[in-house]
C-alpha cells in the first residue's frame, strides 16, 4: 500500500513542461487493448499508487487508489461477505481497478448487476494541467456537477490519470446455481431474452458451442424454486465456467485470431458471419473470432443496433473502435482538449484522432 | 460567459413563426406567465419568448438560430424540477418539449421503450404493465415529470439503492447540440465504445444539449413486494437499523426513514397507523420472487427487533402495503398542512452519519428559529429536510435559505454532497463552491464549452462563475467557523 500521488503529479507536470507524452500503465495486463501505445511516449506507472483508502461495509461503499489490484480488493470485500457485482475480468493477477474503469470492463453479471461504470460513485484524477481533481463522491446519489467520474469509463486514460475511485459494492448472494442445456443459435436469442423478462433471480446468460448457460443467484429458496421451474441441467462446476467467461480464460478466447466485441441490441439476430461466436449478457454482448475489416463489422453491428470494437489482435495500428460521426468527434476532441490541452495522456490509444 | 443577443424579441419571433405554428411561438406576458418558474417557485423570471416545436427538425432550427444570435435557450419538460433548473433566462427562449409526448415503441422481449422526451415518467410504467414490465426510477413527481427532465436531472426515487438512477436505466439519447446538430449518444447495446458521453449527458441539467428521444430499459415487475414498518425511540437506533439491514445482506427495494415531526404530520394526513410516539420510522420494502420475499421479510423483522425497534408491522396485503407507503408518499403535502410554506432540501450523506446530522439539524433549527421535518431515502443516504416557514413574514425566506445552506455545508462536511437528486439549477449554484474547488469548477466550465462553445444552453445554472465562489466560501466560513472546503478536500 503506497500513496504515490505526489510523484505522479510531478511526472505529469514534468511531461507538460517538457512537451512529452505519457502512456498510463497500471498492472500492464491490458496492453493488448485499444490502439498500439505511442512508442515515443514515456510511461506513467500508476501501479504503485495502491491501497484501500476507505471501506465501510455497511455503507456498501469502497474507496481505493487506482493502482490497487482487483485481487486485493476482492479479498478485502470477501472478508465482509461482499463483492464487486460487475465481475471485473482479471487478465492476470496484476489487473487493477483503474484499468478496469478506464477500459469499462465488466463480466457476465453486467446486464443485471450493472457495469463498472454503473458502480462508480466518484473519482479523483490528475488532468493534463497537473491538477488533482475530485468529482462525484462516496454517496449513492450525487447530482452536483457533471458526471465526470463515469465519463472516464471507456476513455482509456485519454482524459486524465485516475488516482482514486469510490464505488458501490454489494453483498455476495447466498446461493448460486447454473443451468445448462443444448440450444441452436437461432433459438437462443429469443430464449435468453424471454428468461430475462421473467422476474426471477437470473444473473448471467451465455451461449457457446451449442449450449446455453443460465446462472441464478440470490436467496436460496428463490434460486431453488426457479431452477425447478426452468429447464436445463444443474451444472456441477458452474462457478468455474463463469470464471472462465469473466476472465476470458475459456478456450474460445485463446489463440491469435482477432477477437471482435459486438455491443448490440439483446434481441438482434446474430450477424451472418461464419466462425466461432460467443453470446453473453443475454444477447447484448457477442464475441467473434476471425479476420475481418472494421468497416464490414461496423455494418453488421449497426444492423444489430449497436457498435463493434476490435478487442484483441488484428491490426492495432488502424482504428479499433467504432467510427464516430463528425459531430461526436468534435465534442470528444474538445472534451479531450478541456482535460488535457497539451495532449499528454495516451495519445492515439482510443482513436487515431484523439 | 456573457451573452449578448444579437437579435430583438420581435425579429426572433418572426423567424420562428416561419417554421413553427405561430400559435406556439408565445410572446405575450399573460401566456408566458406559467413558464416563469418550475417547481421551485421562489425563483421566477419571465423569458423573452416561449416556443413549442413539434418536430426534431424544428428543434434543430431553433437551436441554430439561437446559436447564431447568441440567444440563451432553456429547455423545459413538465417544469416539476426543484432547483429552478428550468427557470427562464430573461434574454432567452424557453424551449418547451411538451409536444414531444409520444411513446414511440415498447419492445417487450428486449425490455426497452423508445420515448419522446415529453413522455411522463409514470406513463412508461403504465404502458409497459401489459407486458409485466416497468421503468425503475420513480421520482415523487412521477405523475407529472417527464423522461427528458429525468435525463437532465438524473432522477432517482425511492428504489435507487436496488434499481439505480436514470443513468443506470437508459440505453441511448438522441439530442440536438447547441449548434443544432442531431446526434445519438449510446446505442441498443449496454455500453458504447470510448468515453461515456451518455453518463455525462445524464444529470447535465440542460447545459450540454437538448434531448429529443430517449431509449430506456424496462424491468420485469417483481412477483411480490412487502413492506416492514419499524418504529424506534431514537434517531440513532433508526439509523443503526438501516445499516443493520444492509449488513445482513438484504438489499431492500426501498428503505425510507422519517423523523418524529414527519411521522406525525404524515399520519395525520394519511391515517396510515404509524407509531406516533416513535422518534424514527423505517419503511423497508422487500421485492422479488415469492420465496425470496418470504425469506427476507422474516430476516428483516428479526434484525429490526434485535436493534431495538419499539414496533414492527409487516404488510399482509397489497392494500396494507399501499397504506403504509401512502404516509411516506404524502409526507410533503402533509407537512404543507402544518406550515404555510416549506423548503425542501436534498443533501446526501453517508448513512453512518445520519444520527449526527439529524442532531446537528435540530440544533440549527433552534438557532434559526425555524422548524424542520425530515424524510430520508435512508437506503441511499439522500436527506430531504423540510424547513417550515411563512413567506409572508418578512425575512423568513432569507432565514430559511441560510438554514438550508448550513444544512448543505454540513452534508459536505460529513462526506456527502449538496444534491442527491434535485439538481443544482439556480438554487444551489452558490453551494457548488462548498463542494468543489476552483480548479474543479473550471473543469466543469471547460466541459460545458466542449458541447456549447457560445454558452447558450441554460446559462447561469449548475456551475457558478468563479468570481463569486471565493466570496461565498469566506461568508460560509464566517457563519460556521468551519472550513468546509478543507473538510471536503482534505
Amino acid at each position: 500500500m503506497a500513496d504515490n500521488l505526489q510523484t505522479l503529479q510531478e511526472q505529469v507536470l514534468h511531461a507538460r513542461d517538457g512537451g512529452h507524452k505519457l502512456n498510463i500503465v497500471g498492472g500492464g495486463t491490458k496492453a493488448f487493448m485499444g490502439r498500439a501505445a505511442d512508442q515515443d511516449a514515456g510511461t506513467l506507472n500508476v501501479g504503485e499508487h495502491t491501497g484501500i483508502v476507505d471501506y465501510h461495509p455497511v455503507e456498501l461503499v469502497l474507496t481505493v487508489r487506482a493502482g490497487t489490484t482487483l485481487q486485493e480488493i476482492e479479498a478485502t470485500l470477501a472478508e465482509e461477505g461482499q463483492a464487486l457485482h460487475f465481475e471485473p475480468p482479471h487478465f492476470g493477477e496484476d489487473s487493477t481497478i483503474g484499468g478496469t474503469l478506464a477500459c469499462n470492463l465488466s463480466g457476465p453479471a453486467r446486464p443485471w448487476a450493472g457495469s463498472v461504470r454503473d458502480q462508480v460513485l466518484g473519482v479523483r484524477l490528475i488532468n493534463g494541467k497537473g491538477e488533482h481533481l475530485r468529482f462525484g463522491g462516496q454517496v449513492m446519489k450525487n447530482v452536483a456537477g457533471y458526471d465526470v467520474s463515469r465519463l472516464q469509463a471507456g476513455a482509456m486514460g485519454t482524459l486524465g490519470v485516475l488516482t482514486e475511485i469510490s464505488m458501490k459494492v454489494m453483498p455476495k448472494p447466498a446461493a448460486i446455481l447454473t443451468l445448462v442445456q443444448e440450444m441452436a443459435v437461432d433459438e437462443v436469442i429469443h430464449y435468453m431474452n424471454s428468461r430475462a423478462a421473467e422476474p426471477k433471480p437470473i444473473t448471467a446468460a451465455c451461449w457457446l458451442e451449442g449450449k446455453v448457460y443460465l446462472r441464478l443467484s440470490g436467496a436460496s429458496s428463490a434460486v431453488e424454486a426457479t431452477a425447478q421451474k426452468w429447464s436445463g441441467d444443474v451444472m456441477e462446476n458452474g462457478d468455474q465456467f463463469w470464471r472462465q467467461i469473466q476472465d476470458m480464460g475459456h478456450e474460445f478466447f485463446t489463440g491469435d485470431d482477432p477477437l471482435w466485441r459486438f455491443s448490440v441490441g439483446s434481441t438482434a439476430a446474430n450477424p451472418k458471419l461464419d466462425g466461432p461466436w460467443l453470446i453473453d449478457w443475454a444477447g447484448s454482448q457477442r464475441w467473434y473470432r476471425g479476420n475481418a475489416e472494421l468497416k464490414q463489422m461496423e455494418a453488421l453491428a449497426k444492423e444489430a443496433g449497436g457498435q463493434v470494437s476490435l478487442f484483441r489482435g488484428g491490426d492495432r495500428g488502424g482504428e479499433v473502435m467504432q467510427h464516430q460521426p463528425d459531430a461526436l468527434k468534435g465534442i470528444q476532441r474538445r472534451l479531450k482538449n478541456s482535460f488535457d490541452p497539451d495532449g499528454i495522456f495516451n495519445p492515439g490509444r482510443l482513436y487515431s484522432w484523439l | 460567459m456573457t451573452i449578448n443577443p444579437k437579435v430583438s424579441k420581435a425579429e426572433l419571433a418572426e423567424q420562428f413563426r416561419t417554421f413553427i405554428d405561430p400559435d406556439y411561438v408565445i410572446t405575450d406576458d399573460e401566456t408566458m406567465k406559467p413558464y416563469e418558474c418550475d417547481g421551485m417557485s421562489m425563483y421566477c423570471e419571465m423569458p423573452l419568448l416561449v416556443v413549442l416545436p413539434e418536430t426534431v427538425e424544428q428543434v434543430q432550427r431553433v437551436m441554430r438560430i439561437c446559436n447564431d444570435n447568441a440567444v440563451p435557450v432553456v429547455a423545459r419538460g413538465a417544469g416539476t424540477g426543484l432547483s429552478a433548473g428550468a427557470m427562464p433566462n430573461k434574454e432567452g427562449v424557453v424551449l418547451s418539449l411538451a409536444k414531444f409526448n409520444r411513446i414511440l415503441d415498447i419492445d417487450p422481449l428486449a425490455r426497452t421503450a423508445s420515448l419522446q422526451p415529453g413522455v411522463r415518467n409514470l406513463a412508461i410504467s403504465e404502458e409497459a404493465a401489459q407486458y409485466g414490465l416497468y421503468y425503475g426510477p420513480d421520482p415523487s413527481s412521477q405523475i407529472a415529470c417527464t423522461i427528458g427532465g429525468n435525463v437532465a436531472e438524473n432522477s432517482g426515487g425511492v428504489h435507487c439503492l436496488k434499481y439505480g438512477l436514470t443513468v443506470h436505466n437508459i440505453l441511448s439519447v438522441e439530442m440536438v447540440t447547441a449548434e443544432g446538430e442531431l446526434v445519438t449518444v449510446g446505442s441498443d447495446g449496454l455500453d458504447s465504445c470510448g468515453m461515456d458521453l451518455l453518463a455525462l449527458m445524464t444529470g447535465s441539467e440542460g447545459l450540454l444539449g437538448v434531448v429529443t428521444e430517449v431509449k430506456v430499459k424496462l424491468l420485469p415487475k417483481p412477483e411480490v413486494a412487502q413492506v416492514v414498518m419499524a418504529g424506534f425511540d431514537s434517531v440513532q437506533k433508526g439509523g443503526d437499523a438501516v445499516g443493520g439491514i444492509i449488513a445482513h445482506g438484504i438489499i431492500p427495494g426501498g428503505l425510507e426513514m422519517m423523523d418524529g415531526h414527519a411521522i406525525i404530520a404524515a399520519d395525520d394526513f394519511a391515517q396510515a397507523g404509524y407509531p406516533r410516539d416513535a422518534k424514527a420510522l423505517l419503511l423497508c420494502e422487500v421485492d422479488g420472487t415469492e420465496e425470496e420475499v418470504h425469506e427476507h421479510i422474516a430476516e428483516a423483522e428479526e434484525v429490526f427487533r434485535k436493534l431495538g425497534a419499539t414496533s414492527v408491522r409487516t404488510s399482509q396485503s397489497e392494500e396494507e402495503r399501499e397504506l403504509l407507503w401512502k404516509g411516506r408518499k404524502s409526507a410533503f403535502p402533509a407537512v404543507g398542512r402544518i406550515s404555510p410554506d416549506y423548503y425542501c432540501m436534498d443533501g446526501t450523506i453517508p448513512r453512518r452519519e445520519i444520527a449526527r446530522v439529524l442532531t446537528e439539524m435540530e440544533k440549527m433549527s433552534e438557532e434559526f428559529g425555524l422548524r424542520v421535518a425530515n424524510v430520508f431515502h435512508a437506503g441511499d443516504g439522500n436527506l430531504h429536510p423540510l424547513i417550515l416557514f411563512d413567506a409572508n413574514v418578512p425575512g423568513e425566506f432569507e432565514r430559511t435559505e441560510a438554514f438550508g445552506s448550513s444544512i448543505l455545508s454540513l452534508c459536505v462536511e460529513v462526506g456527502g454532497c449538496i444534491t442527491g437528486e434535485h439538481g443544482v439549477g439556480v438554487e444551489k449554484v452558490r453551494q457548488m463552491a462548498v463542494q468543489f474547488n476552483d480548479e474543479e469548477l473550471q473543469q466543469f466550465h471547460d466541459v460545458k464549452a466542449a458541447f456549447d462553445p457560445k454558452g447558450i444552453l441554460n446559462p447561469g445554472k449548475g456551475v457558478p462563475a468563479l468570481r463569486f465562489c471565493q466570496e461565498y466560501r469566506s461568508l460560509e466560513y464566517k457563519l460556521h467557523k468551519h472550513d468546509h472546503t478543507e473538510a471536503a478536500h482534505g
